[in-house]
């Protein structure tokens, strides 16, 4: 058991503790979802919500924890970090578990706790009547459990034990409904594509591990800092590395191709990981690694910010030809991740970290909103929806709340989030990637404006019979609009609220200076400028789709000749990708078909015919013939002797006598004669 | 021991006739083809024995021999002969491969046994006549020293008795049976 | 007299016997052929008693003895014959083979 000496980081002005009680026992956070995954198999049938009342108790319970550390922070700094020593090679490389407490896995730890607790609360009336409940709820703790695990890891391994784990949640949550195919397929292609992206994950791990010595994330960044020899000739690749596992698992292009499909999964689930915690966990490892990318793999930064920019844009432009609304969500959900990857990036370690904080509250709002949606009308297409603002009021406008926030419209948190990444791409001199953003923007604002005009407005064109949803689900609805509006007022640049001091503080205490940029106020002009996209975006939107049309289909009408095709197919990246698996897998796996059919099965038909040729020889020619032979010879020349000597017993007394004579005359001739 | 000088001995003479007594009487025993005069010839055979027995001064021995044997056995011979109405007059006839090698295994015991006892004894003598065993010396004998193996003897004697009524009792009849029952 | 004279007629006689026993057919035949072997043993043990002179006369009062013994055997042995002949009415030795293979 380790406890890291507290450093003041030189950056921070606060007073840094150690977190005391909290933080000793904060190891109960990623403990106590397993606790409740192995109840609620064993008791959850019996409970009124099929177990759900275990998951949600545990992660309060968690969120006491996280709540408190979070408050903590925000007064006064922690750092704290508790690990148990597993196993060790060598002299010097150490497998540890434990738990770290600073300011970024308390930021996580609070989001995950929070926005956990309500989307369990929302399960709770979402899932009620649907099959395997129980295991539902199991499955979603065993991720909770998974991604704290993940989120308080203070070295590579435990993460990456927390991502395997994530990653084995995902499988089982995506494919739910298994008895539907499709959904399968959906699970396996998230497993398969992340498992790619894994690869790159875990070698990266091992090479920077082994050249440093240790996986711990504060021996990385003294390394890195320091500018240790070793670690110089490996960061690039290193990084590189880890960076295609983060793209596998935050959906950057090309490997985003899992998370649209990922929706086939129930509501809740889209919600939480799919939108607020898992596929930040990519976001989370280049904030741990921060310091490798910005003093030692400078090289490494372009290639990511361009990925980063691509995802952000491209794959946003896909939510305006989609009819379903998770996808819309989902595609939305990519290119956040790609601003917040840009983000991270280029350099802005907080502008990155506010916006997935803020992200996951506003997108789990609107997967939620449409979850209560689809819930009413029993579909998932937007061609089957309009005029629901009437039937499903606290639906209606908790979901126009996150549409606000997710396009940037000031004073809610996207806005500032936003605000703060457009600021750090500034700064950092990637003004191309800045207009890209600001462009995306505009997009994320069309778009949405698109969703909510289509769902909510005009008249409403399905079969069934639209209600609002119960207050179990509406409840988390309202739980998580309020922080989408407030929220951004945490980080607001420049701005320190007394006592409690902002977000850019609360993620301030470090071992070692990072070099990261903090905006000291806000750049009005830029700001305008990303409002008025976003403004553009909404109000062009509207135009477009807000009239109402006899059907959905003709309302939606966006046939560009040449972009819509493109646009439907999705980039034809999904058969790009399919027809890549096609040319490598398919010849592989018909060979190794054809190997295991003719030559290993050949071979082994080979040897059970010779054993049993050889069974035969030994069996007839040894057995029967030899061995049996010579007991039956043995056998057949005893009884010919016997045959042949009972010819003696004549019964004649005479003949008796005779011998007895003769053998008496033979013994008196060898006793007088010879001896 | 010369020839001439054996012969010079009267005894000698007298052990000549009785020997060649004895063994022509022997041979007609088995080659006799008539049951009851190889019986008669076995009691000259005996007969001539317990001369020779009395050449030997054996007397006692020697009139045992003429009591017991002669008297008691050969009469029950003749007896057995009767009960088993062995034809009394020619037998049917003997085995003739038989005889042939029985005559062979017998002359090759008797040169064995002759060569032996010449090769054995050579020319040692034996007791004349004249100095005849006491009768007294052989009581004491039986009595004393051999009086276990005497008892024995009379003990399987008595065994011979009974075992010989038993074994030749005829099976009582179911007549006879019902009779011993009710008396 | 030499005691080889009477140990070689005994011999003769004894190996009479044996002829006799080897080749008779009738029961009773053969017991007299017993007999006479028993007779030559008994010529035997007197003779080898006068060259050897034992103090007690050994050769005799064994000599006794071997004519007690075939006394007694030959009642038993009669009784036997009578038996068998009373079962089978003949005292043909070579229809007694009923013990053979």
């Amino acid at each position: 058991m380790t406890n890291l000496v507290i450093l003041a980081a030189e950056e921070s002005a606060r007073s840094v503790g150690d977190g005391g009680w909290w933080a000793d026992t904060a190891g109960i956070m990623l403990v106590l979802p397993f606790v409740a995954f192995g109840l609620i198999l064993a008791f959850g049938k019996h409970f009124k919500y099929q177990g759900g009342e275990i998951a949600v108790g545990a992660l309060a319970i968690n969120l006491v924890w996280a709540t408190v550390l979070f408050v903590a922070n925000m007064t006064g700094g922690i750092l704290h970090q508790t690990t148990f020593e597993i196993a060790r090679i060598g002299s010097d490389l150490v497998f540890e578990l434990g738990w770290v407490v600073d300011g970024l896995s308390i930021m996580m730890f609070f989001l995950v706790n929070l926005v956990g607790l309500l989307v369990f609360i929302y399960a709770l009336g979402y899932m009620k009547g649907d099959v395997r409940v129980p295991w539902f709820f199991a499955a979603f703790s065993m991720f909770a459990g998974a991604m704290l695990i993940l989120v308080g890891a203070p070295n590579l391994v435990q993460m990456i034990i927390g991502w395997e784990g994530v990653g084995l949640a995902s499988y089982f949550l995506i494919g739910f409904y298994w008895d539907d195919l499709d959904n399968v397929k959906a699970g396996n292609t998230a497993f398969m594509t992340n498992k790619v992206a894994d690869v790159g994950l875990i070698l990266g791990a091992v090479i920077l591990g082994v050249t440093i010595g240790s996986f711990d994330f504060f021996d990385l960044a003294e390394a890195a800092s320091g500018g240790a020899e070793a670690l110089g000739a490996v960061a690039v690749v290193g990084g590189l590395l880890l960076f295609f596992g983060a793209m596998g698992k935050s959906a950057q292009f090309p490997l985003h191709i899992w998370l649209p499909d990922a929706m086939a999964g129930p509501t809740p689930v889209s919600a939480l990981m799919h939108a607020a915690t898992m596929v930040t966990a990519g976001i989370y490892l280049m904030a741990r690694t921060f310091p490798l990318f910005q003093n030692m793999a400078q090289e490494a930064r372009g290639w990511m910010v361009a990925i980063g920019a691509i995802t952000l844009f491209a794959i946003g432009l896909l939510a305006l030809v989609a009819d379903d609304i998770k996808k819309v969500l989902a595609y939305s959900t990519v290119s956040q991740l790609g601003y917040m990857m840009t983000a991270v990036a280029a350099g802005g370690y907080t502008a990155g970290l506010f916006h997935l904080f803020t992200h996951a509250f506003f997108k789990a709002l609107l997967f939620l909103g449409a979850g209560s949606v689809i819930h009413a009308v029993h579909s998932n297409n937007m061609s089957d929806m309009g005029g629901l603002r009437k039937h499903m009021p606290t639906t209606y406008w908790t979901f126009v709340v996150g549409s606000l926030a997710l396009a940037g419209i000031f004073p809610l948190a996207g806005f500032w989030s936003k605000d703060e990444i457009l600021a750090t791409l500034g700064y950092e001199g990637y003004s191309l990637v800045m207009w890209i953003a600001i462009a995306g923007a505009f997009v994320t604002a069309f778009y949405m404006a698109r969703c909510v005009a289509l769902t909510f407005h005009g008249t409403y064109k399905g079969e069934a019979h639209p209600h609002e949803s119960p207050r179990i689900m509406t409840g988390p609805l309202v739980g998580l609009a309020i922080p989408s509006i407030i929220f951004g007022l945490l980080n607001i640049p420049g701005v320190s609220w007394p006592g409690i001091g902002n977000f850019t503080e609360w993620l301030g205490v470090r071992v070692v200076a990072m070099g990261d940029h903090h905006a000291e106020g806000i750049d009005f002009s830029l700001a305008a400028i990303g409002l008025a996209a976003a403004l553009a975006g909404l109000a062009l939107g509207w135009l477009i789709w807000s009239k109402d049309r006899p059907t959905q289909l003709q309302r939606d009408r966006f046939n560009i000749p040449l972009l819509y095709p493109l646009l439907r197919r999705k980039y034809y990246v999904d058969d790009a990708a399919l027809g890549v698996v096609g040319l490598t897998i398919g010849p592989l796996a018909r060979f190794v078909d054809w190997t295991n059919t003719y030559i290993i099965d050949g071979f082994i038909n080979v040897v059970g015919a010779a054993t049993k040729l050889l069974g035969g020889l030994v069996y007839n020619g040894l057995d029967q013939l030899g061995v049996d032979g010579i007991f039956n010879g043995l056998s057949a020349g005893a009884d010919s002797a016997g045959a042949a000597l009972r010819k003696m017993q004549t019964g004649r007394v005479q003949q008796y006598a005779g011998g007895f004579v003769a053998g008496a005359l033979i013994l008196v001739v060898l006793f007088v004669f010879v001896i | 021991m010369s020839l001439q000088s054996w012969i010079a001995e009267p005894v000698n003479w007298v052990f000549l006739v009785i020997g060649l007594l004895v063994l022509l009487c022997g041979v007609r025993v088995v080659t006799s083809k008539n049951v009851v005069h190889a019986a008669l010839y076995l009691v000259g055979a005996l007969a001539g024995s317990a001369g020779l027995f009395l050449l030997l001064s054996a007397e006692f021995v020697a009139w045992v021999l003429v009591l017991v044997y002669i008297g008691a056995v050969i009469v029950l011979f003749l007896f057995g002969i009767m009960i088993t109405r062995a034809p009394t007059g020619v037998d049917e006839g003997l085995d003739a491969d038989k005889k042939a090698w029985a005559g062979l295994l017998s002359l090759a015991l008797f040169v064995a046994l002759a060569w032996g006892s010449i090769s054995a004894f050579a020319d040692d003598p034996v007791a004349t006549t004249g100095n005849p065993t006491a009768t007294e010396i052989l009581g004491e004998g039986l009595l004393g020293r051999f009086v276990i193996p005497f008892e024995i003897v009379g003990f399987v004697l008595l065994a011979a008795l009974i075992g010989g009524i038993t074994v030749a009792r005829r099976d009582e009849t179911p007549l006879e049976e019902e009779e011993r029952m009710s008396a | 007299m030499i005691g080889n004279q009477f140990l070689i007629l005994a011999a003769a006689l004894f190996s009479l016997g044996v002829y006799g026993l080897l080749v008779r057919r009738n029961i009773v035949l053969i017991l007299l052929s017993v007999e006479l072997m028993l007779n030559a043993v008994n010529i035997n043990l007197i003779t080898f008693e006068s060259m050897l002179n034992t103090p007690e006369a050994l050769g005799q009062v064994f000599a006794i003895f071997v004519i007690t013994v075939a006394a007694a055997e030959v009642g038993i042995g009669l009784a036997i014959v009578l038996l068998i002949f009373r079962n089978r009415r003949s005292a043909n030795v070579d229809e007694l083979n009923l013990m053979r293979w």
